[in-house]
């Protein structure tokens, strides 16, 4: 399967990643030679086969509902780009 | 006594008893450092000053006989160092200094190792050759024309150079295992599970481990045992017990059945890894060994699901890289004029410049493979091949102790010769299953081609059977002296 620049430019855009015209021509045209190679996959019979998400088929791990020491606002702040007060400043947004 | 070439266990000796200091061990390296590291470029970051004055500290009030006292160790760039610069060798992490340590960080200093500096990797580990660091590349000790493997690059050619004692690395896909075979060193990938993955920043949360690259097999089962055991923070760490891996290491393998899988002696191999691989397996026969050829089926297929699953799990973690929290921010970019919210500018210009070509590369295919239409066939279908890789695995681990192997097909390539990523991709073909079924490996020397380049033995084993692949590679390392 073949995939078009439009759909490697929507993928851009869902990752938040800006491609120029030159990133796409390169970016397609690489990842359709990825893909072709991935196709392999599909001769594979997976019928009645369970995915693998984790090897060690963790169950979920809770932890006691108590409060323990965690990072101070500063620290959590320190490397932030831009903050105010106990903030985080971003950009507008609507 | 040129302190450098001497392995952790007798510096560790000579520091205990008192016959020279952490000082002084530090010092040699830091010297080292800075005569060879202008050719290699294995180290990112480093501050003499403090390093020393902790080795200082150690000397006077601190507890010589730890297991790791006075022992310099150099870390990968992706593991977090309390208020160290941690950038994952890549632009958009430019500055950040993490406000906490990693566990295995935690661990190491309460052992007494004193912290070298940070080495060089691929970008966010993804790559095979140290290429593409925002750093530049890191050069092979043994070849400065060619690359150092990756994207443990920097830790690989730093102990290789002799400018570390021994380093921490991360494994993905082959990314401790490949450059120590690259770089004449051994490195170990845990089973997944064994160390915690708490500060270390993630690639593919399902696939990574932190494990060591060190001088010999004794060095790395000591550190191993340090690194290892549960981690409350990390909710993917085993409470399995964790053995003295370095007291136990025996050079006696009678008996021992081995595996040794057909497909990875197929696909365009070198003929001399090939050969002094065979040479090998022929000396472990000699020794008591049984070793019998086998088939792990589904190997064809581990690339293919590997570079659906890996890149769609590291799509996910790196979108927290969005100029808000920490690392770069570019506030704007004039192409995105025709985008109306700021927000989303803000998102755009600081990715876009902030990661470079492969991320990119890996982001588009990871949220092409999950995006609504495609995450069946892709995604969900390759979840379901790597449950029959495993299973490949497992059937042979109920036949074998340990599956040997090339670690990767061919030696050390020159730096710039991979322009197709998808040939890069193909130099992790032996490394990738270990990651996929969640089983240890290690990669030892097992000599070097025509050019005098290092080549790598790779050894596998089940699940938490660490001591027995050190053991082998405890033996294949006697018998290569």
């Amino acid at each position: 399967m073949q995939i078009s620049k439009e759909i490697v430019s929507h993928t851009g855009h869902l990752a938040r990643l800006h491609l120029s015209d030159d990133e796409l021509e390169l970016y397609s045209s690489q990842l359709n030679k990825i893909l072709e190679y991935i196709e392999k996959l599909k001769k594979i019979d997976i019928t009645n086969i369970a995915p693998t998400f984790n090897v060690l088929n963790l169950k979920n791990v809770l932890r006691v509902d108590t409060v323990r020491p965690s990072l101070t606002s500063e620290e959590a702040l320190k490397n932030a780009p831009d903050k105010q007060d106990n903030f985080f400043v971003v950009p507008k947004v609507y | 006594m040129d302190l450098t070439r001497l392995t952790a266990f007798q510096l560790r000796d000579l520091i205990s008893s008192g016959k020279i200091t952490a000082k002084e061990t530090t010092k040699a390296y830091l010297d080292k450092i800075t005569v060879t590291d202008k050719n290699i470029n294995a180290y990112v970051f480093i501050d003499p000053e403090k390093t020393l004055k902790k080795a200082t500290e150690l000397d006077k009030k601190g507890n010589l006989n730890l297991k790791l006292a006075g022992l310099p160790i150099a870390i990968k760039d992706n593991i977090c160092v309390k208020d160290e610069p941690t950038t994952c060798s890549s632009n958009i992490l430019s500055g950040f200094k993490p406000p906490y340590d990693a566990t295995v960080i935690e661990l190491l200093e309460k052992n007494g190792a004193i912290l070298l500096g940070k080495t060089n990797m691929d970008e966010f580990a993804f790559g095979s050759s140290c290429e593409t660091s925002c750093y530049g590349v890191t050069k092979n000790p043994y070849d400065a024309t060619r690359v150092p493997g990756g994207s443990s690059g920097g830790s690989a050619a730093a102990v290789g150079s002799e400018e570390a004692l021994w380093a921490l690395g991360s494994d993905t896909g082959g990314s401790i295992r490949q450059p120590a075979s690259l770089c004449n060193v051994v490195g170990l990938k845990p089973t997944y599970g064994r160390v915690s993955r708490y500060g270390l920043i993630a690639f593919a949360s399902s696939l990574d481990q932190i494990g060591p690259l060190t001088r010999d097999v004794k060095d790395a089962a000591l550190l191993l045992e340090v690194l290892s055991g549960f981690d409350p923070k990390d909710s993917t760490s085993s409470e399995e017990t964790v053995p003295e891996f370095s007291k136990k290491l025996t050079h006696e393998i009678k008996g021992i059945k081995i595996g040794v899988p057909e497909e990875y002696f197929s696909e365009g191999i070198d003929s001399k890894i090939k050969e002094r691989i065979e040479f090998i397996l022929g000396q472990l026969k000699k020794e008591g060994a049984k070793v019998e050829r086998m088939n792990l089926p589904h190997t064809e297929y581990a690339i293919s699901c590997y570079y659906i699953i890996a890149p769609s799990e590291a799509s996910s973690n790196l979108a927290r890289y969005d100029g808000v929290q920490y690392g770069l921010r570019v506030a704007d970019n004039q192409l995105l004029k025709n985008v109306k919210n700021p927000m989303i500018r803000m998102y755009l210009a600081t990715r876009s410049a902030g990661f470079g070509a492969e991320a990119k590369r890996r982001m588009l295919l990871g949220t092409y493979s999950l995006s609504s239409g495609y995450y069946e066939a892709y995604y969900l279908r390759a979840a379901k091949v790597r449950t029959l890789i495993k299973n490949d695995f497992q059937e042979a681990f109920k036949k074998y102790d340990c599956i040997i192997s090339p670690t990767t097909p061919a030696a050390a390539f020159r730096i710039g010769e991979k322009t197709d990523p998808l040939q890069m991709y193909l130099s992790d073909i032996f490394t990738i299953p270990a990651n996929l079924a969640g089983i240890p490996a290690i990669s030892v020397s097992a000599g070097t081609t025509q050019n005098n380049l290092p080549i790598g033995i790779q050894i596998m084993a089940d699940f938490f059977q660490e001591q027995k692949m050190l053991n082998t590679a405890y033996l294949i390392e006697k018998l290569q002296k």
